[in-house]
């Protein structure tokens, strides 16, 4: 049994792709699950469960779905995770569960994401939604304890789940005027649909979460605030967000946008639908995007779907070994047409006589000797610099620490790089009361590595409750 | 949502609203704005407050429709509701005693020195406010600003009241007459900041102009709103609004605030709406 091939999820072909947002892999059927899940040989030590940041019982869930009980798969997968629909599409498997299944030594790990997303899709299109029981935890008073949580994305959406569920009153407070972060202003609807988000996060809301856009912790309340307002504890998780530009000239000629910014006009404010919707986006018939993140590829695999781009070209400074883009976003966005210009640098931006640009001089690299990251370093080849095209450019080269909470808390403590210290076991701070998590104290990771984060910290956040 | 509890309108296409926001109001100071979605499907915009009400929790904000959005927005009415209002954001505006101040007020920048004014004053400063409208018809929020000013003078450009010119040729005036100006403030069109800017440095007094960039989230996510202070890139929304004005490419400012200028005659063009006066 165990020697059958590792099953593939359909997706849609690129040719049509490219002309539409919708999901790019289908998912499995009820067949190709079960089928899948019958190539787990339910291992004595099941090495995939240390491989899950949340460590979700994925030997049992897979059983499960192999013996048809979906219902109870979903059961298992959201003891851990209450964002399954979301993790089984955007995790990065292949670097954790996936990489300590021992099938990966046959080079056919189980496809485990693919059936975490089928478990959560099978209970949504099902409509079965267990309730699940909360006894809520009351002061000396009689009133229910009450856990304010700054920040909707991954981290807070866990940790407001998991004091929900252990009977306190969750109050997230977003900044922005839909709940998610960035599920819903990073990710795009073809990776990830946001009706899929909504739906995770009114399952939280009948768990009794409440959430408070358009709300600023810092700016709105003060921190000092939040507590006068009643809240017994408070958990930061508002990501890293605040972007970097490449530092050459011509950056701030119109047609250059960040990736965070092209992003959220695309995904949050549906640029895209202009003018059904407000927001517009201006873009031209050639787009550069700089940097081969994942965040690069989701931007250049947004731009291939617009009307009237005609040319979508990638620039990485190193070789393809090294670019830090997940191997499928890499392989999705090569089949969409996406042109690799790799070993090449940007050197500067040049703009026309209204001041948009129109072109990059860029110069050819190679690779020296591995610099302290352990990668081989870039060197400029002299005499090669060249010019491309573009009428928008989106520099995608990661984000640095928005200060815009963290500074106004006096006594919190930031490490060098301006990200809040947190114990990475309880997310506790330097201020009692006061934890954090996610990419605001990491720097910038992924959506499940929040997400453990915030577990860890709903659970040391109880501790802390509990004493007071 | 968020309840309009009041509109009126100023000029022929100025408009002030309160809008219920207890989020904003509570540490709400001069100089801050919020950003604000008119109806669902609408793009977020930057406005300035312009006062705010602690026991009733209203912030009012005063806007001219120059576009789609403002303009959806000047469509709603008394009871309706608007989709969401995030704030109070931006640093504040730093008050404290600098002496003889002169503050200048160009148009819908009029409604965002309001506040600034009232502070200044309150903090024992000697305030001169200038405002600056194209005619007299133009004209809004004299007697408020009378109130939260030592001294009021207006300028209009067809001399229809107040000293005919622009709000420079008054703070020329005053800059000769004396006494000396310890501090100036500008808010309004870029072309006026510039040119108040470009004034003042000759006299080294210190200007702090407050940038109108295009904003999105207002969080310093973006970076949309970037300009070049003393050749340093900074983000209006977090590091500003308010800079030095002897610092700010003002060029660079005029020609980024251009980026969507075909999109928005787009928008109107789609949505149907005629901008008045336009």
């Amino acid at each position: 049994m165990a020697k059958k091939e590792r099953l593939k999820v359909r997706t849609q072909e690129a040719s049509a792709r490219v002309k539409n947002f919708d999901e790019v892999p289908f998912g499995f059927n009820e067949a190709e699950a079960v089928e899948e899940a019958s190539r787990c040989i339910q291992c004595k030590k099941p090495t995939c469960i240390d491989g899950c940041p949340v460590n979700i019982n994925i030997k049992e869930f897979v059983r499960l779905i192999a013996a048809k009980d979906y219902q109870g798969a979903i059961r298992i997968i959201k003891e851990n995770n209450s964002l399954p629909a979301v993790c089984g599409r955007v995790c990065p498997q292949e670097t954790q569960c996936e990489e300590k299944c021992v099938m990966l030594k046959t080079g056919q790990p189980i496809n485990i994401g693919a059936l975490e997303r089928y478990a959560a899709d099978w209970e949504a299109a099902n409509g079965k939604i267990e309730e699940v029981k909360i006894t809520p935890k009351l002061d000396k008073t009689g009133k229910q304890i009450s856990v304010a949580i700054a920040g909707s994305g991954p981290a807070g959406l866990t940790v407001a789940s998991e004091l929900a569920k252990m009977g306190y009153k969750a109050v997230i407070f977003e900044a922005l005027h839909l709940a998610g972060g960035v599920l819903v202003y990073g990710i795009p609807e073809f990776r990830l649909p946001k009706a899929i988000v909504k739906r995770e996060v009114d399952y939280l809301k009948k768990l009794g979460v409440e959430i408070r856009t358009d709300v600023l912790i810092g700016k709105s309340y003060t921190v000092k605030d939040i507590f006068e307002m009643g809240y017994k504890a408070l958990f930061i998780g508002v990501g890293a967000g605040t972007p970097s530009f490449v530092n050459i000239p011509g950056e701030n000629l119109k047609g250059v946008y960040s990736a965070n910014e092209f992003l959220t006009r695309m995904n949050l404010l549906k640029a895209y639908l202009f003018p059904e919707y407000d927001t517009p986006v201006k873009i031209g018939k050639k787009v550069a995007v700089i940097g081969a993140g994942n965040v690069a590829m989701d931007a250049a695999r947004i731009s291939k779907r617009l009307k009237g781009v005609e040319e979508v070209h990638i620039i990485y400074r190193r070789s393809d070994k090294e670019m830090p883009a997940r191997h499928e976003e890499i392989e999705h966005a090569r089949e969409e047409g996406i042109i690799f210009n790799l070993l090449t640098n940007p050197l500067e931006l040049v703009g026309d006589e209204n001041g948009f640009v129109t072109k990059i001089k860029c110069i050819k690299m190679e690779l020296g000797e591995p610099d302290s990251s352990g990668r081989r370093s870039p060197k400029a080849i002299p005499g090669t610099e060249f010019f491309i095209d573009v009428n928008t450019v989106i520099p995608a080269l990661g984000t640095k620490a928005n200060e815009l909470l963290t500074t106004n808390v006096e006594g919190l403590k930031l490490n060098k790089w301006g990200y809040i210290e947190a114990d990475p076991e309880t997310g506790e701070t330097s201020l009692p009361g006061i934890y954090a998590g996610g990419d605001i104290s990491t720097g910038a990771a992924t959506v499940i590595a929040a997400m453990g984060a915030g577990k860890k910290a709903a659970k040391a956040m109880d501790t802390y409750l509990s004493r007071e | 949502m968020y309840k309009i509890t009041l509109k009126k309108q100023l000029s022929k296409d100025i408009k002030l609203m309160g809008i219920e926001a207890e989020h904003v109001v509570k540490n709400a100071k001069a100089g801050n704005f919020v950003i604000l979605i008119p109806h669902e499907n609408g793009e977020r915009i930057p406005l300035t407050i312009y006062d705010w009400d602690k026991k009733t929790n209203v912030v009012y904000i005063i806007f001219q429709e120059v576009g789609v959005t403002t303009a959806k927005l000047g469509m709603l009415n008394e009871g309706d509701s608007i989709f969401s209002i995030a704030g109070p954001l931006g640093k504040h505006f730093h008050v404290e005693k600098f002496g003889n101040v002169a503050i200048v007020g160009g148009g819908v920048g009029v409604p965002a020195i309001f506040p600034i004014a009232r502070a200044l004053k309150e903090a024992g400063n000697n305030v001169t406010s200038i405002m600056g409208f194209r005619t007299k018809e133009l004209i809004i929020l004299e007697k408020e600003m009378e109130s939260v000013s030592n001294k009021l003078l207006t300028a209009t450009n067809d001399g229809s009241q107040g000293q005919k010119g622009l709000v420079t040729d008054v703070l020329q005036g005053m800059i000769n007459s004396g006494p000396k100006l310890d501090l100036c403030v500008a808010v309004g069109p870029v072309i006026m900041m510039k040119a108040v800017a470009e004034l003042t440095r000759n006299y080294n007094i210190k200007t702090i102009v407050s940038l109108n960039a295009l904003m999105m989230d207002g969080t310093g996510m973006c970076g949309g709103c970037r300009v070049t202070i003393g050749g340093k890139n900074k983000f209006s929304c977090v590091d500003g609004p308010d800079f030095d004005g002897h610092q700010v490419d003002f060029n660079e400012l005029t020609s980024r605030l251009g980026t969507f200028k075909e999109e928005e005659k787009a928008s109107l063009h789609h949505s149907k709406i005629q901008l008045v006066g336009r």
